[in-house]
């Protein structure tokens, strides 16, 4: 199959039931998208597919085949995303191994609601587990990031 | 590929094989004299071999400053807040700080426990003289190196961000590197007065954000090798069960599917990638010895506990007559407090990589316990501990899990590499991470209380019923003490409140079960702050008394509880009006040698508890980052809240019955509270942060919830039919 990932294709050797996730990560080498549990209850895997987030872990290779796919590592060349640098200024971070697909997620919502409210937040936000606890600065950065594209234009 | 501002990981082990900084710079030699041993709770082990000379600080030609960071970063900060130690004495400018993990070294043995470790929130307080000294020691070697080529007296020169001055002189660090290198270390030097400190105690934003915002942090899961294979293990469905037979044909017609091996511990399957090595497993048909561990059920284990705890364990704790006095007293109060087995859950799921080579191995990994799981792999492999390379990724959270003194996950993966002769991952499942044991134990709290005639408790029985983490472990000698795994009673034989009653006795029972059981977050504490906060607070009530004013009167003037619970009262407004339906309560609790008071502010909403609201106060005594203080209360706070509200592993014949985080919940995003921290401003002794935000926040959930509904929540997870 051909998948479109980060702007690049590829050609990819792989069951047709294959996870995206497993495809990006032990076929393409893109390791930034995580594992976390397989069954779309975490959210460590986001990725875009066509610009809307998506759980790669539940989502056959075959399927996106064609469309575009875009992982955290072609979020920016040099992390100066807004939701980056709001995650950045704001110190969201702890393990770091949930944030990938936090960051993910919150780069999907501030493109479709460019000035989210709490409740958006809670609504796209509350898929994306994080066991370090980081809940309240991500809420915070989320506004942030919102804050920062707004004034950079992309909204 | 690499972010340059990060660290590449493969560098990471040339550190100290080649000497060569980083930035291809040199090196300054640090001797660095062990710390002053900290007395712990349990005697430390014997003292680390001598530390290594240049342990701890390079600096590169271009005057970059890199900390080798003998701690695991796991989401506690300590990639960020250990190098402040550092280079508050090394006098440098903070932007030119990098950080590497350490290579699994003598050198970088615990202070207090004598071997390379991160847990127990001991991290700071550890290692904050030997950094600061391993700091001033390469100030004081650069000053000498510039006076020297200067021509100076030494006392003439001062050294600002990165620079040293003398006169007209001025000279960058990366400059005189390789001349300081070439000098003695000094054999003291004199440390910063804190009223100097322009670092410590500063906010400080971490080093490791931008790694982690766009993927390039490597964790161990990711780690890629030349050949690499993942395996996946098939483990015993039930607790001491073994393997009889297997049958691979299945599994090795899956495509990608390499080898197949059994190993002690189970079958492993060997794939070109994880899908192939998941789907490979699934594929195998095993036939298990299930054993004894096939009749365990938690209902029998609850009724078996009740029994024990209706009989006289081993005393942990004991002064006055304790059943004179409740026979004796008008007010008779007795409570059970009851909490299942939990699953630490880290995000990322355990791994281990591992490659044998001819007399040595590598392996890389996410690990809180390093010298023991070298010893574990060196041990399988007839080698010297020196001979396995540890290479410590970041870790995706650890909570305990990865500080196994069984070694479980590198043992398996070590077995496995051996059995196929190949280089290995082996990756749990999230399935494989909540059934695969070693757990919080399951505990019974069983009190009964007297109380005086002003409602002052007179007498105090508590007996605890569960399962020893430590026995069996190397840490037993240290740890158990007369029958008492100290462990288990921190907390409760040492709560602050039994001073004040005159008869009292803390007994534990450690009934054995095939459950392999571990430290989770806060340890003991886990279920002593919930049972000992939550029965206070029945005593206050009973006593019809205010339960701040209650708990005040109990503990001592001029404590560090009362300083904490005063502090987080009055923020969270205690006693004053709250909107329509909603209620607070309160929790204080010590622990790791950190006083944390929290405030809980619930409703109902739909027959569910919902917590609006946390008020947390903590005094861990001299802070290096409050940014870190805070998240880590943050960070505790969820993860009490999470396993309060949700967390329970049951077993039924043997078997655990949840297996993802669709049936062990976490907290989410949509339920997190507000969580205010304060911290107090404190010289007493430092403390850890990286637990004791935990066990105080189910207690002031359950007590905010008896305040507003009269029922009392005396087993977690909560129910509230
Ligand atoms: S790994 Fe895909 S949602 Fe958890
Ligand atoms: S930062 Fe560790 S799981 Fe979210």
């Amino acid at each position: 199959m051909k998948l479109d990932i980060n702007g690049r294709s590829h050609e990819i050797d792989a069951p047709d039931d294959m996870p995206l996730l497993w495809v990006l990560r032990d076929l393409v080498g893109l390791t930034g998208t995580k594992y976390g549990c397989g069954m779309a209850q975490c959210g460590a895997c986001t990725v875009h597919v066509d610009g809307q987030p998506m759980r790669s872990c539940v989502t056959p290779a075959s399927a996106v085949a064609g469309q575009k796919i875009t992982t955290i590592e072609s979020l920016s060349d040099d992390a100066s995303h807004p939701v980056q640098r709001a995650w950045i200024e704001l110190d969201v971070v702890q393990c770091g191994y949930c944030q990938s697909g936090q960051v993910m997620a919150a780069a999907a919502l501030i493109r479709a609601k460019p000035k989210p409210s709490d409740a958006d937040i809670d609504a796209a936000m509350a898929g994306n587990l994080c066991r370090c606890g980081t809940y309240q600065r991500i809420r915070a950065a989320v506004h942030r990031a919102a804050e920062l594209a707004r004034e950079d234009g992309h909204a | 590929m690499r972010d340059p501002a990060d660290l590449p990981a493969p560098s990471r082990r040339r550190f100290l094989a080649t000497g060569a900084a980083l930035s291809g710079g040199l090196v300054i030699a640090c001797f660095v004299p062990s710390a002053a041993r900290r007395a712990f709770a349990a005697a430390a082990p014997p003292a680390p071999a001598p530390v290594d000379p240049n342990a701890f600080v390079r600096i590169g030609a271009d005057g970059t400053v890199s900390v080798l960071l003998k701690h695991s970063e796991m989401g506690q900060g300590v990639w960020t807040s250990l190098p402040m130690v550092l280079a508050e004495e090394l006098d440098c400018d903070w932007k030119t700080v990098r950080v590497a993990h350490a290579p699994a070294a003598p050198a970088y043995a615990h202070t207090a426990f004598g071997m390379q470790m991160t847990g127990g929130s001991t991290s700071t307080w550890e290692s904050f003289e030997q950094l600061r000294r391993a700091g001033a020691m390469a100030r004081a070697m650069l000053v000498a190196a510039a006076a020297k080529k200067w021509k100076v007296d030494p006392a003439s020169c001062r050294t600002e961000a990165g620079f040293i001055l003398s006169g007209t002189h001025k000279a960058g660090y990366g400059e005189l590197a390789e001349d300081a290198s070439k000098l003695p270390a000094p054999a003291t030097v004199a440390l910063k007065d804190p009223a100097q400190w322009r670092l410590i105690g500063k906010p400080t934003r971490r080093l490791d954000s931008r790694a982690k915002v766009t993927g390039r942090a490597e964790f161990g899961i990711d780690v890629q090798r030349p050949g690499l294979l993942v395996a996946t293990l098939a483990r015993p469905p039930v607790f001491g069960a073994t393997l009889e037979r297997f049958d691979a044909t299945k599994a090795k017609a899956v495509a990608g599917v390499v080898d197949v091996v059994a190993i002690p511990n189970g079958v492993a399957v060997l794939a070109k990638h994880f899908w192939a090595a998941k789907t490979g497993r699934d594929a195998l048909e095993i036939t298990w010895n299930e054993g004894a561990g096939a009749t365990l059920s938690s209902e029998a284990l609850r009724d078996e506990y009740r029994r024990l705890a209706g009989t006289r364990g081993a005393v942990a704790k004991t002064a006055g007559d304790v059943d004179a006095a409740l026979a004796a007293a008008p007010t008779r109060i007795e409570a059970d407090y009851e909490l299942p087995f939990l699953a630490h859950a880290p995000m990322e799921p355990l791994n281990c990589t591992v490659e044998i080579g001819k007399d040595r191995c590598e392996i890389w990994t996410g690990t809180q316990f390093q010298t023991p799981d070298q010893a574990a792999a060196a041990k399988i492999l007839g080698l010297e501990p020196e001979k396995v390379t540890i290479h410590t990724t970041f870790l995706g959270g650890g909570f305990g899990r990865r500080a196994n003194p069984a070694s479980d996950f590198i043992i398996e993966a070590v077995q496995v590499a051996k059995a196929a002769g190949k280089p290995v991952k082996l990756v749990w499942t999230r399935e494989d991470d909540i059934r695969g044991g070693y757990y919080r134990p399951m505990w019974l709290s069983r009190f009964a209380a007297a109380l005086g005639k002003d409602g002052t408790p007179v007498a105090w029985s508590h007996t605890l019923v569960g399962q020893s983490i430590i026995d069996g472990t190397p840490f037993a000698p240290m740890m158990i003490k007369d029958g008492v795994d100290v462990t288990s009673v921190e907390g409760a034989a040492n709560s602050p409140y039994l001073a004040a009653i005159p008869a009292h006795r803390v007994d534990l029972h450690s009934p054995k079960s095939p459950v392999t059981v571990l430290w989770w977050r806060s340890v003991g504490h886990s279920h002593t702050g919930f049972a000992v906060e939550s029965f206070v607070d029945e005593l206050a009530h009973a006593a019809k008394q205010d339960p701040l004013a209650y708990r005040r009167a109990l503990l001592p003037a001029g404590s560090r509880e009362r300083r904490v619970l005063d502090l987080a009262a009055d923020k969270a407004g205690w006693g004053q009006p709250l909107a329509k339906g909603r209620a607070r309560g309160l929790a204080v609790h010590a622990s790791f040698e950190s006083f944390v008071a929290q405030v809980a502010e619930v409703s109902l909403e739909d027959g569910r508890i919902r917590v609006h609201r946390v008020t947390c106060a903590i005094d861990c005594g001299p802070v290096v980052n409050p940014l870190t203080v805070e998240a880590q209360m943050q960070s505790g706070i969820v993860y009490g809240l999470g396993a309060a509200l949700y967390g329970q592993l049951t077993l039924k014949r043997g078997r655990v019955e949840q297996s993802n985080f669709h049936d062990y919940r976490a907290l989410r995003l949509d339920e997190m509270p507000v969580v205010d921290v304060h911290i107090v401003d404190s010289k007493d002794k430092m403390g850890g942060v990286g637990e004791p935000g935990t066990p105080p926040i189910a207690p002031a959930v359950a007590n905010a919830v008896f305040a507003l509904t009269g029922k009392r929540l005396r087993r977690l997870p909560f129910a509230l039919d």
